[in-house]
Parts: C-alpha cells; structure tokens; sequence
C-alpha cells in the first residue's frame, strides 16, 4: 500500500475524455490539498456531532474517514457538499475551503457547489429510471450536452470509467433498480462521475455489498483516483487500508489523527486510534 | 319467553359449562399426569360445544319458524275461505288475523278468523317452548359429549383455536356475503327494469324523461330511457372538479411534502383535512347559496348566459370537497418515496424543484394516479351536491354554464314520492345504480391495485 501513487502520474487521463480537465489541471498538483477544513463544528440543535475538526485532503488520492460507529465521520463528509444543509436543525461553524473557496462564504449556492462534487451513498440509490436516464440526469438538468449524441457518449463515457459499460450497454433502457446491487452501487459511481465533478464523497459505499462487489468498487476507486479527489468514509479498516493513500481517524467527534495511510495502520500516535485499528472498540 | 332470554340463558349455561370444563381438566392434573391443553381451553372447548349449536338452532329456528306456523293457520281456517287463493291473498288472511291478535278490528270478525288467531298465538306458544327445550338439549347434548373427552392428553387448545378461527371467517363472510346480497337486489330489480326497457337503448339511447304516469289518471310524458346524457352528466362534472381539485391538491401536496416547514406542515395539512369532514349537503348549500349566484352574476358581466344550476357550480363545489383526497393521497405518496432519492438528486446538484419534478413525482406517479381515480370515483358517486346544485334535466352539452343531470341525481328523483315497483320508472333508478355500482368498483379496484403495487416496489 506504499507510494504507489506517484507512478500513476504517467497513465493518469484516461483517455480522450478528460482532456478538458487534464488539460485545465496542472499534472502536478496530486499531493496537494484539495479541500482544507478549518475549526469545523457541527451541531444537530443541542448536539454537538463535530468537534473543531481541520484536515487537509490531498488533490488526487483517495482519503479514508474511519470511527466507529455515530463518530461524526459521515456528517464531516456531508459537510463538504453542503447536503447538511437539507436538515433543518443543523448549524455548521468554521471554513471549508475548496480551492481556496469558502463553500459556506456568502453567495456559494449550494446547488452549484453540489454539481462539482459527486456523491455516492451508503446504500445505492438508483433512480427508479432507465440505465440510461439515470447516468444522463446530471448532464440534463445541468445543460452541460448540447444534442442527444453528446449526451449519448457522456452516458457510454461515465459507464466505461465506472466498469459497467459491458454489463449493461445492450440493456440502458431498462431500469436502473434491476441490476444487482453491486452493479446498481456502480451504476451510482457512474451517475456521480458523469457532471465531471472534482471530488466524489463516499458515505460507506461498499457496506451493502458481497465481498465480489465490494472488490470490484474498490478497484473502481483506485482507477477513479487518477481523475478524482475521493474521500471515503468506511467501516471497514481493512478497506482503508485497502483503497486510501490518507487516512483519518475520527472518535466521538474529534479528528483524534489523520496522515498517510500506511502510517496510521503500523505507527498510530495515539493511543484510541492504535486501540480502534486493533479491535479494542469500535 | 324470547329469543332474547334464550340467548342469555344459553350464554350462562355456557359459562357454567366453562367453569366445569376447568374444574374436571384441573382434577385431571391432581391426579399426577400432565396436561396438553391449559384448563381454560378446556373450560372453552365445553362452552363452545354448548353455545354453537344451541345458537345455530335457535337462529335456524327463528328464521323458518314463522312461515310454517304462518302456513299452519292458513290451512286451519275453512276451505272456503283459502279455496284457490294465491300468496298475496294469503298475507292479507295473515294480517286479518294479526289484527284480531292485536284486538285492533272493524266490527265483529268472523268467528273462523277468532279461531285462527287463538290457533296462531297457540302455536307460537309451541314453537318457543319446543325451541328453548331443543336448543338447550342439544346443547347439553353436545356439551356433555365435550365433557367426557376432557383428559389431561385431550388437545383442546387446538380445538378451540380450530373454533376460534372459523368464527373470524365467518365474521369476514357476513361482509362479503353482504356485499354479494347488495349486489344481488341491485341486478335483480335492474333485471326486471331491463325487461322493460331493453339494455341498448337504456346504454346508448340520447332522450331522458322518465317522467311517465304510475297512476292510471296522470298526465305525463310517453317517456324514454336513454341514459347516456345522464352518464355524461355525470362525466362532466367529475372532469371538472378533478380540474379544480387535480391541480390544487397535486400542487398542495408537494408544497405540503416538500417546501413547507414543520411547524407550517402541522398547521395546514389538519386544516386541509378539514375540508374532507365537512358534510356534503354544507358544500350542497355553498354551490346553491354562494357559488351559483355569484358565477351568475360574474357571468352576466361579460354577457354570459350562466344557469341558475350550471354543471360549473356543481362540478367546482365538488372539486373542493375533494382536494382533501387528492393532497393526502398524492401526499402520502411523495413522502413515502425514499430519503435516499433525494439525497440522490440534491447530490447531484439539482434544485428542490428539480427533484420534485424529476424523481419525486415520477416515482410516486402510481400513488398519485391512485389516489387520483379513488377520488374520481368518489366524484362520480358524489351525491349530495349535486342533487343540490345540479340540474334535474338530462342535457347532452358541453357547455359548463348550463345545466346538467347526474346518474346520483336521477336515482334519487326517480325513488322520491309515488313509487310502485313494477314500472319503468321507479326501476330505471336501479338501472341507474347498476352502472354506477360497477364503474366506480372498477375504479376502485383499479386504483387499489396501482396503490398496491406502488407499495410492493419500496418495502
């Protein structure tokens, strides 16, 4: 789980379809903080759910959140896409910054921030719609395709790079809640990645999956890594372990410790965290 | 000596049997040996065995007693008087006879009908006697076979549960049975209209006036019984109160579902539902008193010709009376679509509305869709209202400012007043009921089924 990442530099743009974007990134930003969270608290009314948490999450490499359970590390992430502010009693302190923009300044219209961020749930959450319609819902409603044809290929497009172009390209037509759940968790990946965000949150994404499915995803979210900032909140140690170059350890609201992957899993510095990644709790 | 006094004399017995069954059932457990069944099961499967069959005979014997002693006092009275007379003649005999019973006579009866009603009220005092001492043996009867079975292996929990569930079977078949005897009167009446005016010029004949005379010196019209103005009524004023309440209810439902605080949600979805136990005769008087008038008024205005019982008064009003159903449902329907699709689309970036257009409503369209054709349905049988602002007279128009008529309406003018059941007229009202009867239970039963499937695709 070493310093592979800085080899993938080479064959990172997969292909014709990021030009845009390779092209709009300077090829050397990997390593650098994508989004930097600063004193973050969040309240649920009385609540206090985060703690004066700041991270730094690098540009390009998967960072895992790992905790136990009711530890915060979903909420944190939900942060970073504003969808906290759907629920009425939450109240957020602090600054995230993605490139260097407050996301809670004034004037940040959610909506706008979220079509630059995917997301991908615990369970999957296909729209009861075609293949089709439900990778091609993110282009609609944001008029990034000028014709069917365009739309046509970001659809073909965002199912290659999730893996799931071969399962199901003689069937887009057909509803998206038929396919198995790891192929609908996919399907979600491919919904997520066709608006092109810059960041793709991942709430647990492999917890409602077989181990087949669950290895397939996580495959997905190495290659994904060459185009995306992904952050990932887990259950499972071993899949940080597995998929992240960072790695975050939250315990009851606090960031207890946070740093390179395989330095969390063989040298933690504090005790919790050595204590939780050796099954002492959580 | 009543049927009443029977039933509670029956219904102690019982008990008393109960408790025997429980005593013989826990002296069997002194006796050293285990029980399968709990003594109360015992104690029941006793109580049953005496109060089911005493209670079936006595109902059976309620139920047939009556014509046979009824048909007893006929033969009694002197052949002459019954010689060749048929049923009808038959009940006057019986209720002269009640009448010298109750004392309640014109002048001296004849000394034969004195005869048959002491022979009447003695042979009901007969038949009560005989009833109370076979009820009861047969009961006894069958409660001491019971009895005798009781022993500790006996498995009366499963006897008693065996009983118990056919009579939960039997309590669901009295409202099927119900449904099925409704039915059954309303094809039978609508069968002796249909041979009197045949089906396909009731079902596609454009004339209604079924004013004709039922007494010999009426004056009145020659009469005709094409419905079809009248099922069009009817049509066009559910179309348009499903356009008044469609909109409003689909657009309350999603503002209630999906934009409105709490706190506001709380206030106005009860306020909404209001609406839905307001009687309908009020929204009869609101159509009549205030709505009527004032499209009159309004439509005078602009130099429109609005009758006093236009098909718009009637069809608004009862658009608002089902704003109710439509909101709820449709409600309903949005909020039970998962949390998880939209957290989905709001993800990705879409807007509020663009998430209620684009996932939430196609997603609770089938629930939307049935609530909508409950209400449509509850529209077409709608009665109250439009008997009040809608027309009497069977128009084929299309213009909402004049008068119509409905199918509800015309049932209950044809049954007001003089009616003698064996003339078109007052049978057309079951002709009538007929057709309503079955397209709103084929609404219903399509919308339930949309519901239902509705339901099976998110559990």
């Amino acid at each position: 789980m070493a310093n592979f990442h800085t080899d993938a530099l080479a064959n990172s743009g997969n292909g014709t379809a990021h030009a845009k974007q390779e092209g709009a990134k300077s090829a050397n930003t990997r390593g650098v903080a994508k989004i930097k969270a600063e004193s973050v608290n969040v309240f649920y009314g009385e609540n206090q759910a985060i703690k004066n948490v700041s991270v730094d999450i690098d540009e390009r490499q998967v960072t895992a959140f790992i905790g136990p359970s009711g530890c915060g590390k979903s909420t944190f992430l939900r942060c970073i896409n504003r969808m906290n502010d759907v629920i009425e009693s939450c109240r957020i302190e602090g600054r995230i910054l993605i490139d260097d923009n407050d996301i809670y300044a004034k004037g940040v219209d959610p909506v706008i921030l979220r079509s630059h961020i995917g997301m991908v749930f615990q369970k999957p959450n296909p729209f009861p719609k075609s293949i089709y319609e439900n990778v091609a819902y993110g282009p609609k409603i944001h008029g990034r395709t000028r014709n069917k044809s365009e739309l046509d290929s970001v659809v073909e497009q965002s199912l290659r790079r999730a893996g799931l172009w071969d399962e199901v390209k003689d069937r887009l037509a057909q509803p998206g809640t038929g396919l198995s759940g790891g192929q609908q968790q996919r399907l979600c990946i491919a919904r997520a990645i066709a608006v092109d965000p810059e960041v793709i949150l991942m709430d647990e994404p492999c917890s409602a999956l077989d181990p087949i499915a669950t290895a397939r995803v996580e495959e997905l979210i190495d290659e994904l890594r060459q185009n995306f900032t992904i952050v990932i909140v887990t259950h499972s140690m071993q899949q940080a372990a597995r998929v992240s170059q960072k790695t975050a350890f939250f315990h009851l609201g606090h960031l207890v410790e946070e740093g390179p992957t395989d330095r969390i899993f063989t040298n933690p510095e504090d005790k919790r965290t050595q204590d939780y990644i050796t099954g002492r709790f959580g | 000596m009543t049927v009443l006094t029977l039933t509670g004399l029956i219904l102690v017995i019982a008990l008393l049997g109960y408790a025997m069954g429980v005593a013989r059932s826990r002296s069997a457990l002194q006796a050293g040996s285990v029980l399968h069944s709990r003594p109360q099961y015992s104690g029941a499967f006793v109580a049953f065995l005496f109060a089911l069959p005493a209670v079936c005979l006595m109902l059976a014997w309620v139920a047939i007693d009556e014509g046979i002693i009824r048909s007893l006092t006929i033969a009694s009275l002197p052949s002459d008087v019954t010689e060749g007379i048929d049923r009808r003649q038959a009940g006057a005999l019986i209720r002269e006879v009640f009448q010298v019973i109750s004392g309640r006579t014109f002048g001296e009866p004849e000394p034969y009908m004195r005869d048959a009603a002491a022979y009447y009220v003695e042979a009901q005092g007969w038949s009560r006697t005989l009833m109370y001492v076979s009820c009861l043996a047969l009961g006894a009867l069958c409660a001491g076979w019971g009895f005798s079975r009781i022993a500790p292996e006996f498995r009366a929990r499963n006897k008693v549960e065996a009983i118990v569930s056919g009579l939960l079977v039997l309590a669901s078949c009295i409202a099927i049975l119900t449904t099925v005897g409704i039915i059954g009167a309303l094809v039978f009446e609508s069968w002796a209209f249909f041979t009197l005016v045949p089906v396909n010029e009731f079902l596609f004949g454009l004339n209604w006036e079924p004013q004709i005379p039922i007494r010999e010196d009426q004056i009145a019209g020659a009469g005709a019984f094409g419905a079809v103005p009248v099922f069009w009524g009817t049509i066009f004023i559910a179309l348009i109160s499903m356009m008044v309440a469609l909109p409003i209810g689909l657009f309350s439902a999603i503002y209630l579902a999906e934009f409105a605080s709490p706190r506001v949600r709380t206030i106005v979805k009860p306020v909404l539902e209001i609406l839905a136990g307001i009687p309908t005769i009020v929204y009869g008087f609101f159509a009549v008193l205030t709505v009527a008038p004032a499209l009159r008024r309004y439509g005078e205005m602009v130099g429109l010709d609005v009758a006093a019982n236009s098909a718009l008064a009637a069809g608004g009003v009862m658009g608002i009376m089902i704003i109710p159903f439509i909101s709820s449902l449709s409600d309903d329907a949005i909020t039970a679509v998962p949390r998880s699709l939209r957290d989905a689309s709001l993800a990705m970036g879409a807007t509020r509305a663009e998430t209620v257009s684009r996932v939430l409503l196609p997603a609770a369209l089938p629930g939307i869709v049935g609530g909508v054709l409950l209400a449509v349905s509850r529209a077409i049988g709608e009665t109250m209202i439009v008997v009040m602002a809608a027309g009497l007279i069977a128009r084929l128009t299309l213009n909402p400012f004049e008068g119509v008529t409905t199918v509800t309406v015309q049932i209950v003018t044809l049954l007001i007043g003089d009616s003698s059941f064996d003339n078109p007229k007052t049978l057309a009202a079951f002709g009538l009921g007929l057709v309503l009867f079955i397209s709103t239970l084929g609404l219903n039963v399509f919308a339930l089924n949309i519901v239902k499937k509705y339901r099976e695709r998110y559990d």
